[in-house]
Parts: structure tokens; C-alpha cells; sequence
């Protein structure tokens, strides 16, 4: 963007930063004020090993939010993806334990994930099924799928090497890495290639897009097998932080990696946000659940904490908006 | 238009019905306990809860919207129950009606979201089901409640005249939901929101009203599930109700209300949610796991709405001899 010769007056540098990544800072400076005021609370919580859990525990909730986070921005929503993610943590389960040597353990889920969110994509892409019910859908037979497999029992007795999440490099877990780096290369992706650019377009406005060139239903489809992609790097974390996995996800995940990516900047109506901001939101929300126990708070609250969030920040995105576009 | 329409709506309806009926004479021949009152009667008892909400919810669609905070106001209204019976010694009848009420301010809050601020529906009650649920997380601390008096579970358990209560209450709320829609003013308003909200607003029609009304019966019936649902399982939990809005949405896009809203009628929805319900029993009873009749159902969901779709672009090209590009374009990809 920057070599574009702008015409007239340019803005402050602030200003531009604030304009481009006005919702990441705010929530940048929301994980900063937490960790002042909590960690005044009790001292504790800044503590390495907590916030070690915090970090490791729920990296896999922003990797999963940045494929949510392309979905939302090209205009589409995944509400299958935490049954998703319990499929393929199953899989990887399923396969280390039969004996099979690590590596096919963990890219056997990754192949998975791309080739049924591929479907997915094409459902809505090519047959035009709305993202909503085509997911809803995807989301019963997913979770039906998994139960009706395994019954609801827990996989036990991986081999040792099968643990890439409870490695570690300089003492930082390695979900920690994953968390960075993916988030890094997909800002940069979107921010500056064809490609990633082209989603924004497609997201703002799809005829427009298609009028430009573009091709919408290849972009969409493109996508979801991205989203499929991180959902299996997020299940394959997930799978392997603790010694069991539970064939039962956290309910209601797909939530959590939504909000994640609406609280980071995503506006819901497609076309806008980074996965930068995704990611501090999923920060944010594991710090939040993490404070509410050392703020001597149930952490039953939790998700009314969470939803209250939602919809302060859909409110505050359309309160902009409409300052926006009201000339 | 409205002729072609009509027929449209009645074509949608009698291949359900038709489908219906091949459903429940295969199932019957899978099991010689499917065709028997007892189980069709006590199917009925379970699908009164869902298809209470599922009566609003296809109003709600009609209009264009969704509504999945649904199942935790269910949620919600069923734990208020609870702690205004038994903590704040409320007496249990005003506790009913106190809950009912919940439900229907959770659901005008969602439609004061959706009106006052724009919101998409789709966004609005999605933040609504986590604040809701998580309400009533906070307010049970996952505590249940028990020990309700022995009158209050005629409502969830009982019968009048060999059929049970729930299902009384349901036919007559599906009466009253069928002449709205289908016979007022009220009803053709909702059908033009659906079609074009905008073109609406300048016809004089008062289309934030409407929306609010609609989406506060839809907390209101979902409040007099839960209470009917408390009363059938006896017992009060913060998680009662998950996952009931897939159940809803499923039934009433099945019985062919358009997603994108503008059509659809309350007969569908009935035929919707029989047709489900049948399937989940009769795949039970011949031997398939519950897990098993939820893949079922969104197998039906994702193949449902392609084919309802090219059915309507079928339609408008026979009878233009083009197709009509107002009905395709509503068809876009995104929600």
C-alpha cells in the first residue's frame, strides 16, 4: 500500500495506524490493562508458569481463529469448526496409538481437514447453500460422526513423540511458535499478495469482485481449504497438550474461535479485519477465563463475560460503520 | 407472481407430505412398535418443546432473519425457573409466568440489537446465545434444582383426553400461528419484509415493530418450552437446550421456508418436524445410535436447501422462458 503515491494531505503515522488497526490496538490495550490490573490483584498471575498455561493452553483457539477469521472476512461463517477440530484430534489420536510412525499421525488430519472443509466450501461456493445452514449441517454430521465412532471414550497411551505441543525451544512451548509464526506469515499473506487481498474483495463485495476479475466461488472454496488447514494444526495442538484426548471438545469452540475473530477487528459483514487481531483477541479471551480464577470470580461467568464482549464489540462495529457510510 | 408463488408453496408442501408418508410406511415396516399410539403419542410429547419454537422461528425466517440464541434462553428460563421457586420462594405458578417473561424480554433484546443497531441477525444472536447461556451457567453454578410439586409435571407429562398436554398446547399455538401468517395483515407484512425490507419500509409498513414482535415471541415461546421441558424431565440444568436451535432451524428450513425469507408457511414447518422427528425415532428404533440420527439430520439439512433452490429457479425459468433475475440474485452466496 505505502508505495501508492497518496494524493494531498497525507495523515499523521498515528492517525494511519490507528485508521488500519484501530480494533488490534484497542485490544492490545484491553490485554495490557488486565494483566496491570490483575496482576496488582495478585501477583501471581504474572507468573511464569501461569502465564506458560495461559500462552500454550489456548494457542490452538488462535490458530483456529485465523482460518475462522479468513472465512468471516470473505463473507462466509463456520459454525462446524470446534467438531471439526474434535474429529481430526481423534484421527491423530486414533492413528498414533495403532502404531502407525508420528509423521502419519499428523499429516493424515492435516489432509482431512483441507479435503472435507474443501467440500464444505464447494456445498457453498457451487450449490449454493448459505455458509450458516450448510455448516450447521456439516456440524451435526461431524459431531453425530465422532460420537457414534468412539462412543465418547478418551485415547490414551500415544507414544512420547507424538507430543509436538508439550515441546519446547528457549523454555517457550512450541503452540507458543505455532501461534506466531502462522499468524505472521498469514498477515503478511493477506496483507500484501494477490491472493490474500483478494478475499477482502471478495468479502466487501462479490459482484464487484467477480466484475474485476475475480473468481468468487474458486476464492471461496480456496479458503475453506486454508480454514481446514488451520483447524487440523489447531486439533493437532490440541491433541497433543495433555496426556488424554476427550473425544468431547470443549463445547461450544466453534463460539469461542468466532468471537475470537469478531472481538480481533473482523466485522461480521465481511471485507474488513486482520488475523492479527484474532489473535490478540483469542489472547485476551484465555487471559479473561484465567483472571476471573484469580479474581476469586466462578469461572461459571465465563461466558457471560465472553458474551457481553460480543456484543459490545458488534455494537461498537456498527455504531462505526454507520458514522462511516452516513455522509 | 403471487398466483405462481402460491402453486410454488403447495408443490414444496405435497412433495413433503408425500415424502412424509414414504418415510412412516418404510419405518413402520422397520418396526412393528413404530405404528403404535403409545410411541407416536409419546413422540408427539417430545416434539412439542422444539416445535413450539420452531412456530416463531419460521416467522423469524420468513422475515429474513435467524435466531439461534433459542436454545439458551430455553436454557436460561429453565435455571430463573428454579432459582425463583426455590431461592427466592416465589410460588411455583408466578415463577412460570415470571419465566415466560424472561424469555420474552432475552428475546426483544435481541430485537432491539437487530433494529436499533443493525445488527444481522446471524451476529446478534449468536453474542445473545453465549451471553444468555453463560448467564445461566453463572446464575446455576451448576447447581440443579429438584423437588417440584407433583402438579407441575401434568404440564410435561400428564394428559388430557389420551393426548398428552404439551401437544394441546402445541396444535393450538400452531392454529393461531397458521391464521396469522397464513390469513392477517400481520402475516402478509412479514412475507414483504422477507421479500425486500427496504421496499417495505417505504410501502408505509412499520418494519422494526414487526421485527421486534416477532423476535420477542420467539424468546416468549422458547420460555414456555423450557418451562414445559423442566416439567418433563422434572429436573432443572444450566446446559438444558443445547443445541435445540440446530433442531428448530433444521425443521423449518426442511419444511421449505426459505433461508433468505419471503416464503414459507407454518403447515411446512409441521410437516418439517414430523418428517424429523420420525426419522430420529424410526432410525432409534431400528437399531441406530442416537449419534447416528444427528448425522441423518444434517445430511437433510445441507441436501434440503440446494434442491429447494433450483427447484425455484426451475420454476421461474418455465414460466418466464428466462430465468428470473430477481429470484437468482436473491441467491448469493453469502449470509
Amino acid at each position: 500500500m505505502s508505495n501508492i503515491a497518496l494524493p494531498r494531505r497525507r495523515p499523521h503515522y498515528l492517525a494511519r495506524l490507528f485508521e488500519a488497526y484501530g480494533q488490534e490496538i484497542v485490544v492490545l490495550a484491553a490485554l495490557v490493562v488486565l494483566f496491570i490490573i490483575v496482576g496488582l490483584y495478585n501477583p501471581r498471575f504474572l507468573s511464569d508458569t501461569n502465564l506458560t498455561s495461559i500462552f500454550s493452553g489456548n494457542a490452538y483457539i488462535a490458530v483456529a481463529a485465523i482460518g475462522m477469521a479468513m472465512v468471516i472476512i470473505s463473507g462466509h461463517i463456520d459454525v462446524s469448526v470446534g467438531s471439526l477440530i474434535g474429529v481430526l484430534a481423534t484421527i491423530a489420536g486414533t492413528l498414533a496409538v495403532s502404531g502407525y510412525p508420528v509423521w502419519i499421525a499428523w499429516t493424515v488430519p492435516v489432509v482431512a481437514g483441507i479435503v472435507i472443509n474443501t467440500l464444505l466450501g464447494a456445498l457453498i461456493a457451487y450449490m449454493r447453500v448459505p455458509s450458516i445452514v450448510a455448516s450447521l449441517g456439516m456440524l451435526s454430521i461431524l459431531k453425530g460422526g465422532l460420537i457414534s465412532a468412539t462412543g465418547g471414550t478418551w485415547i490414551t497411551g500415544m507414544p512420547p513423540e507424538f507430543f509436538i505441543a508439550q515441546a519446547r525451544l528457549f523454555g517457550i512451548p512450541a503452540p507458543v511458535y505455532f501461534m506466531i509464526v502462522l499468524t505472521i506469515i498469514t498477515a503478511v499473506w493477506m496483507r500484501y499478495s494477490a491472493t490474500g487481498r483478494s478475499l477482502y474483495a471478495v468479502g466487501g463485495n462479490p459482484e464487484a469482485a467477480r466484475a474485476s476479475g475475480l473468481n468468487p466461488e474458486r476464492t471461496c472454496v480456496f479458503v475453506f481449504a486454508l480454514h481446514g488447514f488451520f483447524a487440523a494444526i489447531a486439533a493437532l495442538l490440541f491433541a497433543t497438550q495433555l496426556q488424554v484426548i476427550q473425544s468431547t471438545v470443549p463445547p461450544n469452540l466453534e463460539l469461542t474461535v468466532i468471537t475470537a475473530a469478531v472481538i480481533g477487528g473482523v466485522s461480521i459483514l465481511g471485507g474488513t479485519g486482520t488475523v492479527i487481531g484474532s489473535t490478540l483477541a483469542a489472547i485476551l479471551f484465555a487471559c479473561i477465563g484465567s483472571a476471573l480464577i484469580f479474581l476469586n470470580v466462578s469461572a461459571y461467568w465465563l461466558r457471560a463475560v465472553l458474551g457481553l464482549l460480543i456484543l459490545a464489540t458488534v455494537l461498537a462495529d456498527m455504531a462505526r460503520r454507520r458514522r462511516s457510510l452516513i455522509p | 407472481m403471487t398466483a405462481a408463488f402460491r402453486s410454488l408453496l403447495l408443490r414444496h408442501e405435497t412433495i413433503l407430505g408425500v415424502l412424509l408418508v414414504v418415510a412412516l410406511v418404510i419405518l413402520a415396516f422397520q418396526s412393528d412398535r413404530f405404528f403404535t399410539a403409545d410411541n407416536l403419542l409419546n413422540q408427539g410429547r417430545l416434539m412439542a418443546e422444539v416445535g413450539l419454537v420452531a412456530l416463531a422461528m419460521t416467522f423469524v425466517i420468513v422475515t429474513g432473519g435467524i435466531d439461534l440464541s433459542v436454545g439458551s434462553i430455553l436454557g436460561l428460563v429453565a435455571i430463573l425457573l428454579g432459582v425463583f421457586w426455590q431461592n427466592l420462594g416465589i410460588p411455583l405458578p408466578i415463577a412460570m409466568g415470571l419465566g415466560i417473561l424472561v424469555g420474552g424480554v432475552a428475546g426483544l433484546v435481541n430485537g432491539l440489537i437487530i433494529t436499533r443497531f443493525g445488527v444481522p441477525p446471524l451476529i446478534a444472536t449468536l453474542a445473545t446465545l453465549a451471553l444468555y447461556r453463560g448467564l445461566a451457567e453463572g446464575i446455576s453454578q451448576a447447581r440443579s434444582v429438584r423437588g417440584y410439586p407433583e402438579w407441575f409435571f401434568t404440564l410435561g407429562q400428564g394428559e388430557f383426553a389420551g393426548v398428552p398436554v404439551q401437544l394441546w398446547i402445541f396444535a393450538l399455538l400452531a392454529l393461531v400461528a397458521a391464521i396469522i401468517l397464513g390469513l392477517s395483515t400481520f402475516g402478509r407484512a412479514t412475507y414483504a419484509i422477507g421479500s425486500n425490507a427496504v421496499a417495505s419500509r417505504f410501502s408505509g409498513l412499520s418494519v422494526d415493530r414487526s421485527l421486534l414482535l416477532i423476535y420477542t415471541a420467539s424468546g416468549l415461546v422458547a420460555g414456555l418450552a423450557a418451562v414445559i421441558f423442566v416439567s418433563r424431565v422434572s429436573t432443572t440444568r444450566s446446559d438444558m437446550g443445547t443445541g435445540l436451535e440446530l433442531d428448530v432451524i433444521t425443521a423449518v428450513v426442511l419444511g421449505g421456508t426459505s433461508i433468505f425469507g419471503g416464503r414459507g408457511t407454518i403447515i411446512g414447518t409441521l410437516l418439517g418436524l414430523v418428517l424429523m422427528q420420525a426419522l430420529k425415532n424410526g432410525l432409534a428404533l431400528a437399531g441406530v445410535k442416537g449419534d447416528g440420527t444427528i448425522v441423518v439430520i444434517g445430511a437433510v439439512l445441507i441436501g434440503t436447501v440446494p434442491s429447494a433452490i433450483s427447484f425455484v429457479r426451475m420454476q421461474t425459468v418455465d414460466q418466464k422462458g428466462g430465468p428470473d433475475l430477481r429470484a437468482v440474485s436473491k441467491v448469493k452466496i453469502r449470509m
